[in-house]
């Protein structure tokens, strides 16, 4: 009887070691996450909208229905990315993912306060490749760092009424993200 | 043999908790930190680089992608004030005013996280679009046949939840504890 105890509580305790491994490879193993499900229908650093979610399918689960979304999905293996949205009427938001789905910054059109929202997306080792002096003039360039080598980025327009969801869509369609050049290696 | 039938009793028992223990804890959204007020519940970390391990795994495992703190907060509930979970077929009023914020959604999904069919097409409500009294509060409808007012269709659906979203918002930030943010109470008024 009382081995059989030991046995079930040692099983129990290995149980709690496989839970926590399993919980946490998930993501890593993941097919139907957002990045799975997005890079079969989004190229490499281009903006690609949406279609808005309908009860007969939706690109991911709990989308807003009220929002106009489009996807960068980014790779900065070759080189920077240079982020472009035009700000719509109502509420534009980016909000930046890593590979596996976790957001690390978002910035919307009231804290970028301009009509065009420009960023630069880059990973640590890149920012630090930055000359200086370069960082430090432009004190208006809004860099993002990611910390990951590839991502998603979430641009989003909400279209308060039904009936502005064109003009937001429209809005979004206008973003670009672009590569940049290779940087200069550093001196 | 017997050592044998011990491994495979402990190995068994092993994978029983372990897997058990993984499935419930990511169908039933567990993760730290959350944040209850009400019905409503918010997992502001979840849209951090400080989720916890439980957030990435139901991120990854649902397919979403959640709305970033810096962007927004989300708030769930997917029962009635007094702990009845919502049913579609039952007329389900929400009531109140909401916490400050620039923008607010409210949104209707079925347990997959899919919205639910109906005949008018209407999926949700944003701040803008409902109808309010004059000092503000709004009362909404969620069910299954048309209502005067702020009507939300349900569509018959069994189980549903309702996401209420915040954006540029200062809630999840800088609240610790919920008790002073108001949000809108859930009763069920009528079943058939």
């Amino acid at each position: 009887m009382m081995r059989w105890l030991l046995l079930f509580l040692g099983g129990a305790l290995l149980g709690g070691i496989v839970h926590l491994a399993t919980v946490i490879i998930m993501p890593r193993t993941a097919t139907q996450d957002a990045y799975s499900r997005l890079a079969r229908i989004a190229p490499v650093n281009t903006v690609i909208s949406l279609p808005a979610p309908t009860p007969g399918g939706a690109t991911m689960p709990f989308m807003d229905p009220a929002f106009a979304t489009a996807i960068c999905r980014y790779d900065l293996s070759k080189g920077t990315l240079k982020l472009t949205v035009p700000v719509s009427l109502a509420y534009t938001s980016i909000s930046f993912y890593t590979r596996y789905d976790v957001a690390y910054y978002a910035i919307n059109d009231r804290a970028a306060g301009r009509r065009v929202i420009e960023l630069e997306l880059m990973t640590v080792d890149q920012h630090n490749q930055i000359p200086e002096d370069e960082d430090v003039t432009a004190a208006d360039r809004l860099i993002v760092d990611s910390p990951t080598l590839t991502g998603l980025i979430a641009i989003r327009a909400l279209a308060p009424e039904a009936r502005l969801m064109p003009t937001a869509q429209s809005t979004i369609a206008a973003a670009q993200c672009k590569q940049q050049d290779e940087p200069k290696s550093a001196r | 043999m017997r050592l044998l039938l011990g491994t495979l009793f402990a190995f068994a028992v092993a994978a029983i908790v372990g897997l058990g223990a993984t499935y419930l804890a990511l169908t039933r959204g567990a993760a730290f930190g959350a944040f209850t007020i009400g019905s409503w519940t918010a997992w502001p970390k979840t849209g951090t680089l400080d989720a916890d391990p439980y957030a990435r795994a139901t991120i990854a495992r649902t397919g979403q992608l959640p709305v970033a703190l810096g962007d927004g907060v989300s708030f769930t509930a997917q029962s009635d004030d007094s702990g009845k979970l919502l049913d579609g077929r039952c007329d389900v009023v929400l009531s109140g005013i909401t916490p400050a914020a620039r923008f607010w959604t409210l949104t209707l999904y079925n347990v997959k996280g899919e919205l639910v069919a109906n005949a008018i097409n209407r999926y949700g409500f944003t701040s803008q679009g409902i109808v309010r009294h004059a000092d503000g509060s709004f009362v909404i409808v969620a069910g299954p046949r048309a209502n005067p007012g702020n009507w939300l269709p349900t569509g018959g659906v069994e189980r549903y939840a309702l996401i209420l979203r915040f954006y540029d918002t200062a809630v999840g930030v800088s609240t610790k504890a919920g008790r002073e943010i108001p949000m809108p109470a859930i009763s069920t008024r009528s079943c058939p």
